[in-house]
């Protein structure tokens, strides 16, 4: 095994990819830090998934990978080599664009046999491996055509052949199936995540898009204003968000902000009157914030049930259908929204009807504000 | 909107009368060229050869149409070079200073033919240049540069960068990347740019008058002082002979162009 590759979690598979190692990158455009002290480290092998808002500095991370842009400071290790200063056609990492950049005058075959061109492979070797990357992403019987004889998806396809027939051993995607619409999407996110199984080379995907993140990746790194939030498998993030914006950012959630009050080793939060009884003793003191996954939470007519349970008063304000449940958003006395889902067995209400929120002590997520969570979402 | 018919006609008519308006000048050299008699009068009489034939054996024809052909070769290749590096380097340049330059390397085609020609003639006149294949080159790619720089820039401007970014990832190098993915996608511009700076070289006469000799003169000059020695038909000739040049290469070239496009798409 090369240095600074180490084996997947597979086992009986040794790993092709590479690991990477980002420390402390910084991009500052002028006064304007794009990157802000970015540290991640990723396993060979890896998918790694990038998410974050727009303009948060995912791009940016990729580049630098890339070679691409050259960060203001920091060290970037792949494949334990330290690559400051290499240029980006010396760094044999595959990239996939969201604009896939696919040579509009070479055909499919002549796109995807480019890199293996400059790396002086030819003949019958560079054809069966033009080959065999055009059968990995389904494209074989496309060789001759043009890419603008192809639909998005394929050329994207297409481009990703030629991204991956040169072997690199790190893949790098910036939301490569952004323009592609919702069911094609779905379908080339299960292609991408089977080819990565079949390479097991490290892939660095970027996208906006928290679901994609969850369907595709080992491990999520969530940014923010040019920082990583929070690194984590998907169910981490979901599960224990570290801050306010990781969980906002991933699921649906149900903030509430109220008074604390510590006594006896727990914490009471006033929410308009309401006393809500956590099982957290809050550390740091300041106002705290509640998070709340929607299936945490049941509905219950006013005053009904409930086998103390923490009880919020409400109206539901919306009904939505789901077929496999429904999801309810219920307007709380204290003016924010709950967002419940409940399954098909449970009691089923209609907008107006007066309900409580029900929910235990122990699901309540006990995070601390920030301000800058509540910029919107893209 | 579906036409009348009468309207049909009608426009047609129109659109007939404006290309024989067009191209009656051309048309009216090519019978001309055939007279009998020593005289430029329209209709011409007779028939006859003989104005070809001067113009392949006189050599103040011949040799002046080589000159001609010598230098528009290589001010198209001077100017197409240079211009296209000069296109690139703006393409890449601050946006502010890149238009200040811009507008500096058109100036040759804004300011009067004249006032260049008197300039460079000065010029020439203390470094010898008058009369010399260096002189007319020189002055001539500076009147073609700028068609170069426009029909490269105007490529460039809709060439996609983010397909270099794409070659590097790959492994291309700079040179590469603009070997195998810039030109080819630029190359439309820079042919084009290639067929207007031979041209504008094939055809100029105000500068080539005042920096020509008797040793040397371009085809151009040969015709001007033919027309206005005697009514020589041979200048009838020489148009015809350049008519038809222009027509099949222009021709092929889109020829070309359309076969390539129609392989794309
Ligand atoms: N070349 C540049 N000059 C100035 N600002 C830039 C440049 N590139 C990116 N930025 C800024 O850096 C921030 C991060 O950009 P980017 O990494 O593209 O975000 P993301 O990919 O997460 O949407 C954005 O605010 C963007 O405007
Ligand atoms: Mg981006």
């Amino acid at each position: 095994m090369n240095p600074g590759q180490e084996s997947r979690g597979n086992p009986g598979q040794e790993s092709r990819g590479a690991a990477i190692d980002l420390k402390s990158i910084s991009k500052a455009y002028g006064s304007f830090k794009a990157l802000d002290g970015v540290s991640l480290h990723i396993k060979a092998g890896e998918f790694m998934t990038l998410l974050g808002p727009s303009g948060s500095g995912k791009t940016t991370t990729l580049n630098v990978v890339a070679g691409f842009t050259e960060a203001s400071s920091g060290a970037l290790e792949v494949g334990g080599k330290s690559v400051v200063g290499v240029p980006a056609h010396k760094r044999n990492i595959g990239v996939v664009f969201q604009h896939y950049a696919l040579f509009p005058h070479m055909t499919v075959s002549r796109n995807v046999a480019y890199p293996l061109a400059l790396r002086g492979v030819a003949g019958a070797e560079r054809e069966r491996r033009v080959g065999q990357a055009l059968d990995m992403v389904k494209m074989a019987d496309f060789g001759h055509r043009f890419p603008s004889e192809l639909s998005g998806g394929q050329q994207q396809r297409v481009a990703l052949a030629r991204a991956i027939v040169f072997d690199p051993p790190l893949l790098l995607m910036d939301e490569p199936l952004g323009a592609l619409d919702k069911k094609l999407r779905e379908w080339l996110q299960l292609e991408i995540k089977r080819i990565h199984r079949e390479l097991g080379t490290t892939f660095v995907y970027v996208t906006h898009d928290q679901e994609e993140a969850l369907v595709l990746s080992d491990r999520i790194a969530v940014f923010n204003r040019g920082r990583i939030e929070q690194i984590g498998t998907g169910r981490e993030l979901y599960d224990e968000p570290a801050t306010l914006f990781v969980g906002k950012f991933i699921g649906d959630s149900t903030v509430l902000r109220g008074a604390a009050a510590t006594s006896g080793g727990e914490t009471a939060i006033d929410i308009a009157g309401q006393k809500v009884a956590t099982v957290k003793r809050l550390a740091n003191g300041g106002r705290p914030v509640m998070l709340l996954r929607p299936e945490k939470l049941a509905l219950a007519r006013r005053g009904v049930g409930g086998d103390g349970r923490n009880r919020l008063t409400g109206r539901i304000g919306e009904a939505i259908y789901l077929g496999s449940g429904s999801k309810y958003e219920v307007d709380l006395a204290d003016g924010s929204k709950a967002i419940v889902r409940s399954t098909l067995e449970a009691d089923s209400f209609a907008i107006g009807d007066e309900v409580d929120v029900l929910f235990a002590g122990a699901d309540v997520k006990l995070l601390a504000d920030d301000d800058k969570a509540d910029l919107t979402l893209t | 909107m579906e036409m009348k018919p009468l309207t049909r006609v009608v426009l047609g008519l129109v659109c007939l009368l404006v290309a024989i308006w067009l191209v009656a000048p051309t048309l009216v050299v090519v019978p001309m060229s055939f007279n009998e008699n020593k005289s430029l009068a329209f209709p011409p009489q007779g028939f006859s050869w003989q104005w070809y034939q001067n113009f392949v054996t006189n050599p103040d024809w011949s040799n002046s149409f080589l000159n001609s052909l010598k230098v528009a070769s290589i001010v198209a290749v001077l100017a197409t070079v240079l211009g296209t590096l000069a296109a690139f380097g703006l393409d890449r340049m601050k946006a502010r200073p890149a238009n200040l330059l811009r507008m500096l390397m058109l100036t040759p085609m804004v300011v009067p033919g004249v006032v260049l020609a008197i300039g460079i003639y000065a010029v020439y006149l203390d470094t010898r240049l008058v009369g010399t294949l260096l002189g007319f080159v020189l002055a001539h790619t500076i009147l073609a540069l700028p068609f170069v720089l426009i029909a490269v820039s105007a490529n460039l401007e809709v060439f996609d960068r983010r397909l270099e970014t794409a070659a590097a990832s790959l492994g291309a190098n700079a040179l590469t990347t603009f070997r195998t993915v810039t030109l080819p996608l630029i190359a439309p511009g820079l042919l084009s740019g290639l067929l207007f700076a031979f041209a504008t070289s094939f055809d100029e006469i105000v500068v080539s008058l005042f920096i020509t000799n008797p040793y040397l003169k371009t085809l151009p000059v040969q015709i001007f002082a033919s027309i206005t020695r005697d009514a020589d038909p041979t200048v009838a000739a020489v148009g015809t002979i350049l008519l038809f040049a222009t027509t099949i290469l222009i021709g092929s070239g889109m020829l070309l162009l359309g076969r390539e496009r129609k392989g794309r798409q």
